[in-house]
């Protein structure tokens, strides 16, 4: 197990860096369009409304690899060149900003309706009051539950490695495949996820029990 | 158009069907059988009993954040290493089951926590033993409180199932693959029937979880 | 103090799984294949699935079918008599070590070079069919052969685990190698423009091009890629057998129809030179 760490370290790290990239690009991206379409969810209008939920309905219930190889074999063949990388991590923000919508969702609504009231009533637009309002406060309530959305992406952010993306599994499989030494390659494979996920998730229940 | 039209014969919508049942059989089976060990697992975790509450935690916690491809190929690479020699189609099971009891654990501890101690206290000082308590009185109405959380947990079993055609499981995707892999002007038809059909399975789920949400209440 | 407990909980786990992972499989060395194989009358294969002309899933049928399956099929007959059984087992180049070494298959006939790293951690039996590397393009490209490639920011299909990536990243070391996990995926990404060439060994790609009319297979072989069966170490015994075999089919004349049957037609495939 040792040799192949120390000869393979340079792939695995490079893996590693690439995992942590996507996770972490896909987690803004996510946060943005998930937002955006939890607002489409809440609208005052039936049709927006509907927009916001078939987008959610469907990112939700369709697989990421599904997604992801789209990207990866659609997109070049009729539109432009897209890397395993780029379409992976493209597909990985799609498929979780889905979930990021319904969490925002839940934060908006867990806001008094009052507080809404209060702030049109001191003469604030619904989108004013919805920015420094609203929003601050909801986005407090779903940071638990954005952190472990982020270790859902660290973890997915293996499907790169169908698309060949250069994440740790994809270095993994290679490493695997060359050396022969299959279930050592991935013990440290998931070694090296867990010194990601693990901590991150220890904190995220700490921090879940200190908000309660 | 044409590519359509010619994607979409009978045989080739045959063979997504047969690989749409195994994706099916899978998850049906995993979804029992992790159901049961989940809410098993959950139980000893939340009941604190010395060590093994600990030890069961954390290799749930393991578990949990580690990716499941890697569970795939633990399961189908390293079994074999201590004398278990599965077929894909049970590894794929054992994989899957694995990967969502402990999911299905978290769940149900923080559904089991979700309810008022208070009811257990009253519970036993009418008599009832711990268990009894546990499953008449705590279990009913935390599974009810969890339903939601179960529900999409057992959707992203679904399609998860996906992964498994690393291991060359014959699933729908896997099946998707091989009619596109031979004529690649299916590509976009086939990825439009995949999205379809995982779309009805897993939309359909949440219906059913919706119909049982309000009958149950 | 539950700190404590959690990481005493953390090392009896890492060592636990890290056991596991290094204790080698002594019941598959010590298993000799041959003779469990006659008493069961069947021989476990694993084979390709998605690769045309060697191992392919039928749509229609769901059976398995190409080359490769039918010379398994001869060569059970032959070592188990009239009425042994094969069981085909579909893998990937990613798979077939691993599931040779922990016992799920009894041998690999699934597009495998033999190669000297290869041969140390599995046995070969002689060669069944004798490819060479070559590569596929889009018809009009200029990619002529391999030292083409030899640029930076080109990029090369491949399928990973097999031989194939491993040469063309000492042929073409300046070239970017993609790796997808199978030839229907890597095909696909080659339509896809995800790469300038598709790589892999002859046989392979001419199965590819006669599915795909707009590509073709450029360069001639670059490489020598005898294909031959993977046993476990050990099992001498079933490899001699399996030798054996191959030898009887290629004297009576099997091989050659065989050959014939699924190579006959493929444009660029010389009968005459493969005939044994």
């Amino acid at each position: 197990m040792l040799e192949i760490i120390s000869s393979q370290w340079p792939s695995l790290l490079s893996g590693l860096w690439n995992t942590i990239l996507c996770s972490v690009i896909a987690l803004i991206g996510s946060l943005i369009i998930g937002t955006f379409f939890a607002l489409l969810e809440i609208s005052k209008y039936k049709v927006i409304r509907i927009i916001g939920s078939v987008y959610v309905e469907v990112f939700r219930n369709i697989p990421l690899l599904v997604i992801a190889m789209a990207f990866f074999l659609i997109v070049p063949m009729y539109f432009t060149k897209i890397s395993g990388f780029t379409a992976g991590t493209i597909g990985l923000t799609l498929y979780t900003s889905a979930f990021i919508a319904e969490t925002v969702r839940a934060g908006i609504n867990s806001v008094e309706a009052g507080q809404l009231e209060g702030a049109l009533a001191n003469g604030l637009t619904t989108g004013q009051a919805m920015r420094y309002i609203i929003l601050p406060q909801a986005f407090k309530v779903i940071i638990p539950p954005l952190g472990n959305q982020f270790i859902n992406l660290v973890k997915n952010s293996s499907v790169l490695a169908f698309v060949a993306g250069f994440d740790l599994m994809y270095e993994g499989n290679m490493i695997a495949n060359d050396t022969l030494q299959t279930i050592p390659t991935y013990f440290i494979v998931g070694i090296m996820y867990l010194i990601i996920t693990l901590p991150l998730s220890y904190y995220m229940r700490h921090l879940e029990k200190k908000l309660a | 158009m044409q590519n359509f039209i010619d994607a979409y014969s009978w045989v080739n919508v045959r063979f997504l069907l047969q690989g749409l049942w195994i994706t099916i059989e899978i998850s049906v089976a995993s979804i029992i059988c992790s159901f049961i060990i989940g809410t098993l697992l959950g139980i000893i975790r939340y009941e604190k009993i010395h060590y093994v509450s600990a030890i069961v935690g954390f290799i749930i916690d393991l578990i949990r954040n580690l990716p499941l491809l890697l569970i795939i190929f633990f399961t189908y690479f390293g079994l074999p290493n201590i004398g278990i020699k599965p077929e894909i189609i049970p590894a794929a099971i054992m994989a899957l089951t694995i990967f969502e009891s402990a999911m299905v654990a978290e769940i149900v501890r923080s559904g089991i926590l979700s309810i008022d101690y208070g009811q257990t206290e009253g519970a036993l000082a009418n008599g009832l033993t711990k268990w009894q308590a546990l499953r008449l009185i705590v279990l009913p109405q935390a599974i009810k409180n969890m339903l939601p959380a179960l529900v999409s947990q057992f959707i992203s079993l679904v399609k998860d199932t996906s992964l498994a055609t690393i291991i060359v499981l014959p699933e729908l995707m896997y099946h998707a693959q091989i009619i596109y892999g031979q004529n690649t002007n299916y590509i976009i038809p086939m990825f439009v029937a995949l999205a379809v059909m995982y779309f009805i399975v897993c939309y359909s789920l949440s219906l059913l979880a919706r119909y049982l949400d309000h009958h149950m209440a | 103090m539950k700190k404590l407990w959690h990481w005493i909980a953390l090392c009896a786990v890492l060592l636990t799984v890290g056991g596991l992972a290094g204790c080698s499989n002594q019941s598959v060395a010590k298993r000799d294949v041959l003779s469990a194989d006659m008493k069961s009358k069947q021989i476990t294969w694993g084979v390709k699935s998605d690769t045309r002309l060697f191992g392919l899933e039928n749509i229609r049928t769901g059976k398995l079918e190409g080359f490769e399956i039918d010379l398994a099929k001869a060569m059970t007959k032959e070592i188990l008599g009239k009425d042994g059984k094969c069981v085909f087992v579909p893998v990937t180049s990613g798979t077939r070590v691993p599931l040779l070494k922990n016992g799920n298959i009894d041998a690999i006939m699934a597009t495998m070079t033999i190669t000297p790293d290869r041969a140390k951690q599995v046995d070969f039996t002689h060669s069944y069919f004798d490819a060479g590397q070559s590569l596929l393009v889009k018809k009009g490209s200029p990619i002529k052969n391999i030292q083409d490639l030899n640029h930076k920011g080109a990029v090369i299909l491949g399928v990973s685990g097999s031989n194939s990536v491993k040469n063309v990243a000492k042929i073409a070391p300046k070239a970017r190698v993609l790796q997808l996990s199978d030839y229907a995926q890597a095909m696909t990404a080659l339509k896809s423009k995800q790469g300038q060439a598709l790589t892999t060994d002859n046989g392979i790609l001419y199965g590819m091009a006669s599915e795909n009319p707009g590509y073709e297979v450029v360069g001639g072989n670059f490489t020598k890629e005898p294909y031959g069966i993977a046993v476990n170490k050990n099992q001498q015994r079933f490899r001699n057998k399996l030798n054996w075999a191959l030898a009887r089919l290629e004297k009576n004349g099997t091989y050659n129809r065989l050959l014939l049957k699924w190579f006959g037609n493929v444009k660029g495939f010389n009968y005459q030179e493969m005939k044994r």
